[in-house]
């Protein structure tokens, strides 16, 4: 009896998984929106050409999803050091500023970090990499602050009694006690970076934007779907993994 | 020497000051507006009586050694107020003082130094304040007043040839429709909007059945890239004004104002939605109750008691969707929506800074603005609580 | 073991702790005591350096405190705070094994430990060595938290009011357990508190402290007994002095061996304030008296209570 319930039980799980649904729809579509040629043709009648063809998608994705780590990744280290420092002692000095400066940041529309790096930088990769790594730095710096302010004072407290140093107090304690309020900033930072790398396309970046721009200016609704479809199903997929990753992380509260 | 420097946050924003100040242009001489300009240093520029904008530098500088008062704090914050207002008013005369030696086409824009100069003042101005002791209101009170001079300057013509303000003048019709549209644009979606979120937030609140499954879809809707969600509404729009001709006579279309904003509003229903469910959550049940045994109606409940409790979290939701709706319209330019957007990615385009300053400036601006009034807002409506 | 030597420490311009000279000798079990703001807090966590003093000398082990790493001292003394302040995202196993973690202790050697205080404390290793702190009782918790403390083997036991947030039954437990660890185990403990019934229980030597200075340092017998002033007499209690002598002796030092009693016996380690409470309830003059393997030693008479036969 058991040996049927079970198999069906993980397949259940796994059916029942937006996570999974999305993932596929992603790389399917990704590896095989040529093949869905005769639908964009039927579709859209009027059109030569229905299927963006001046570069592959899984080229464009990889590109995209190159940008956005590169940044983020950047934005992640810087940001979360800024966050470190101004909890510090040393650095109490500064966090005033610092998250005024990060507030008035955010009310800026990220499209206007990178309008301004490209007359200053030049158009390409570079200034989108340079606009998406300083905007995406804000919500990475507002969340490691108040994850780190979040930790109980009483933790940390007999931590120092006990014997450890500031830097293992910040290693054992603070970083996972403070990693989910920060995760949640670095998933706001990714989702936000998705979407203006695809701006980027704008400015001579190759990512998924560039079937969107082209098609704009072309009138070919087709390339537009198709760089949609695919922009949006991975901030769908990345906003879903990171859910999954901030729960995991969390996993000692849900312990009964 | 730890000991020495009082304020460590004035000594890294002088720094950074002195640093943009030798390294980088404060305005820059073009021969036309298409050319790149040669750059003209800010110790250039401080020859003769123009040498007393020194004394507030100065004055910025002794600011790092002295003793933490809260008289020496108002002195930086002063200083730092003159010195921004004499920057700008110096880049304009120096503007005008070239153009009228140079040949008619040449351009003088504002080089970097003068941005990093102008923020890097204003943080230590706001900083300075704080440390005197003087809350939120007084540095929005200092900062009008920096901004209500700079108006002024910009009113009185003194810096009408700096390129910036020539490009305005080039393009004043462009301009202001542009800006109206852009408001309209917000408009239009912040009042849709809200009349169907909070009635949704309101139900959701209610039957907290369908909460999850909504928010989910509405927090979908969100993570999706704003032009993906501009282009995704293209196909179908296009489609129905097909089908149903009087709504293309009214301007429905696949590109402009209709798909943007729709996408728009879909954008703003989420922090409407969930600050009205987290502002109705933060009323007691037992006020409620109470409320209830003493004989008023559902609706009379929800105006009397409800309502003012959850408005300020209700107002930080309208700030958050208005502040957000201003910046995604930009985007909504690039499907033919207009707005302040059409000059950005014009200037964009045609890598011409001005032109972005043109568009993005303004936003900014409104950006900034509009989030300073509903936190100024909230905080009287928290007050009175 | 410790020793203060004319300490002072001001915050701001307030004096916390004025001129205070105290000695903690091992195996004690100092209590330090007062009012709120007196300064005791500050004197036990200036032993450890969480609170740096301004002047004077704190010699730990006959050197000063200032040539050690902070956290090298910290190791060697045990913290318990009243608010516990156990890791939330780690087991009671990782959390006992901090202390022995940071002394880089082989695995086999900190997992013994643990299972060791585990037990010490009167806690199901095996029902508790997985557990999470938010799945634990307030008890449980601080117990989790002395254990801790223990880990290491530390020299001292410094505790800051750590029984103050527990209920009064826990709190009694916790009390008894930790008193009987100190006769155990011989380490020397340094404990804070306002409760002057919570002192004179456990402490061996009391030490009184008020605005920063010291009022009184002696035994439980020599505060209740010959008071230093006025307020040392208010701050035990002035109405309850007497009972309060009476909590500090054992049936077992009145008992008339070559008498026999009537009724339901008592046993000869209550405390005679115990047994005072027994005379007024059952309303008789004398009680039977048993040793601890319930063997009848003699009888106490009610008068022996007022008046020791000498």
């Amino acid at each position: 009896m058991t040996d049927t319930v079970r198999p069906l039980g993980l397949f259940g799980m796994l059916v029942r998984d937006p996570l999974l649904w999305a993932l596929t729809a992603l790389v399917l579509l990704t590896f095989g929106m040529d093949s869905l040629r005769p639908l964009f043709a039927a579709a859209f009648p009027a059109l030569e050409r229905p299927v963006f063809t001046q570069d592959t998608f899984p080229a464009l994705m990889l590109a995209h999803i190159g940008l956005v780590t590169i940044s983020s990744g950047i934005a992640i280290v810087v940001g979360v050091a800024a966050g470190i420092f101004v909890t510090r002692p040393s650095g109490a000095e500064f966090r005033s500023m610092v998250e005024s400066v990060v507030a008035i940041g955010q009310t800026f529309p990220p499209v206007a970090v990178l309008a301004v790096a490209v007359p200053l930088i030049g158009f390409g990769e570079t200034p989108a990499l340079i606009a998406l790594a300083l905007y995406g730095l804000l919500p990475v710096v507002q969340q490691t602050i108040a994850g780190l302010e979040a930790v109980p004072h009483a933790a940390r407290e007999v931590a120092k009694g006990l014997g450890m140093n500031a830097i293992q107090v910040l290693n054992r304690v603070d970083l996972p006690l403070a990693l989910p309020v920060i995760l949640a900033g670095v998933r706001t930072s990714v989702i936000i970076n998705i979407g203006t790398a695809t701006i980027a396309s704008t400015v001579g970046a190759k990512t998924l934007g560039t079937p969107i721009i082209v098609g704009l200016s072309g009138f070919n609704t087709a390339y537009i779907l198709q760089g949609a479809v695919l922009v949006g199903l991975l901030a769908i997929v990345t906003d879903l993994a990171f859910g999954r990753l901030e729960r995991h992380v969390d996993r000692w509260r849900f312990v009964a | 020497m730890p000991t020495l420097i009082r304020n460590r946050v004035l000594a890294t924003l002088v720094v950074m000051a002195a640093a943009a100040a030798f390294w980088m242009a404060f305005v820059a001489l073009a021969p036309n507006r298409l050319m790149h300009g040669t750059g003209i240093g800010l110790t250039d520029l401080m020859q003769g009586w123009r040498g007393v904008i020194v004394v507030p530098m100065l004055l910025l500088c002794i600011g790092i050694f002295m003793r933490p008062t809260w008289r020496t704090n108002l002195m930086v914050a002063l200083a730092g107020s003159l010195l921004v207002v004499a920057l700008v008013w110096l880049a304009g005369d120096e503007a005008t003082r070239l153009s009228a030696a140079e040949p008619k086409l040449s351009r003088v824009s504002l080089g970097g130094a003068f941005w990093v100069l102008l923020v890097v003042l204003g943080l230590a101005v706001v900083d300075a304040l704080q440390r005197a002791g003087l809350g939120a209101l007084w540095q929005v009170v200092v900062g009008a007043a920096i901004v209500a001079l700079v108006v002024g300057l910009v009113a009185s013509g003194e810096l009408d040839q700096l390129s910036l303000l020539k490009e305005y003048a080039n393009r004043q019709d462009v301009f202001h429709t542009a800006l109206l549209r852009h408001l309209q644009i917000v408009g239009a979606t912040v009042v849709p909007t809200l009349v169907i979120g909070v009635p949704l937030g309101w139900a959701l609140f209610r039957t907290e059945r369908f909460a999850p499954a909504a928010f989910a879809i509405l927090n979908m809707i969100q993570t999706v890239p704003s032009i993906a969600l501009f282009g995704l509404l293209i196909a179908p729009l296009a489609l129905l004004a097909a089908t149903v001709p009087w709504l293309g006579q009214l301007g429905v279309g696949g590109i402009g104002l209709a798909p943007a904003v729709i996408a728009l509003t879909l954008y703003a229903l989420l922090p409407i939605v969930r600050s009205t469910v987290a502002g109705l959550g933060q009323v007691p049940r037992s006020v409620i109750e109470a409320a209830a045994g003493m004989g008023l109606t559902p609706r009379q409940i929800f105006w009397k008691v409800q309502a003012p409790i959850a408005l300020p979290l209700l107002l930080s939701g309208i700030r958050i969707t208005t502040v957000q709706t201003i910046g995604l319209a930009v985007v909504a330019a690039l499907i033919g929506a207009g707005g302040l957007g059409s000059i950005m990615f014009q200037g964009l385009l045609s890598s011409a800074l001005d032109l972005v300053l043109l568009g993005v400036l303004p936003v900014v601006a409104m950006a900034v603005t509009v989030d300073a009034v509903f936190r100024f807002m909230t905080l009287m409506v928290d007050r009175s609580h | 073991m410790i020793e203060l030597q004319h300490v002072s420490k001001a915050f701001g311009r307030t004096k916390a702790i004025d001129d205070l000279s105290l000695t903690v000798r091992q195996g004690e079990f100092i209590v330090l005591i007062g009012s709120s703001g007196c300064g005791k807090s500050t004197t036990l966590r200036m032993m450890n350096r969480l609170v740096e003093h301004d002047s004077g000398r704190i010699l730990f082990e006959g050197q000063e405190i200032r040539g050690f790493k902070p956290q090298d001292i910290r190791r060697r003394m045990g913290y318990v705070i009243q608010s516990v302040g156990l890791f939330p995202h780690w087991t009671v196993e990782r959390n006992i094994a901090t202390v022995p973690e940071l002394l880089q202790w082989p695995r086999p050697r900190i997992r013994d430990r643990v299972t060791e205080l585990l037990q010490l404390l009167d806690l199901d290793p095996a029902l508790f060595r997985g557990r999470y702190p938010h799945q634990l009782s307030g008890g449980q918790q601080q117990r989790v938290g002395v254990a801790r403390a223990l880990a290491g083997d530390p020299e001292v036991l410094l505790m800051d009011e750590p029984f103050g947030a527990l209920d009064p039954l826990t709190r009694l437990a916790l009390q008894k357990e930790l008193a009987r660890i100190h006769i155990v185990s011989g380490k020397t403990i340094v404990l804070v508190t306002h409760d002057i019934d919570e002192a004179l229980h456990l402490a061996t030597r009391v030490v009184l402290l008020d605005h920063g200075r010291l009022v009184q340092s002696g035994t439980p017998l020599q505060i209740l007994a010959h008071p230093a002033s006025e307020f040392v007499t208010d701050f035990v209690g002035r109405s309850e002095v007497g009972i309060k002598l009476l909590g500090l002796q054992t049936v077992a030092s009145r008992v008339r061996r070559n008498e026999s009693g009537e009724g339901a016996p008592v046993a000869d380690s209550l405390t005679l304030r115990e047994a005072l409470s027994v005379f007024v309830t059952r309303q008789v003059e004398r009680l039977a008296v048993v040793d601890g393997d319930g063997q009848a030693i003699g009888c106490l008479h009610l008068s022996d209570l007022v008046k020791s036969r000498e």
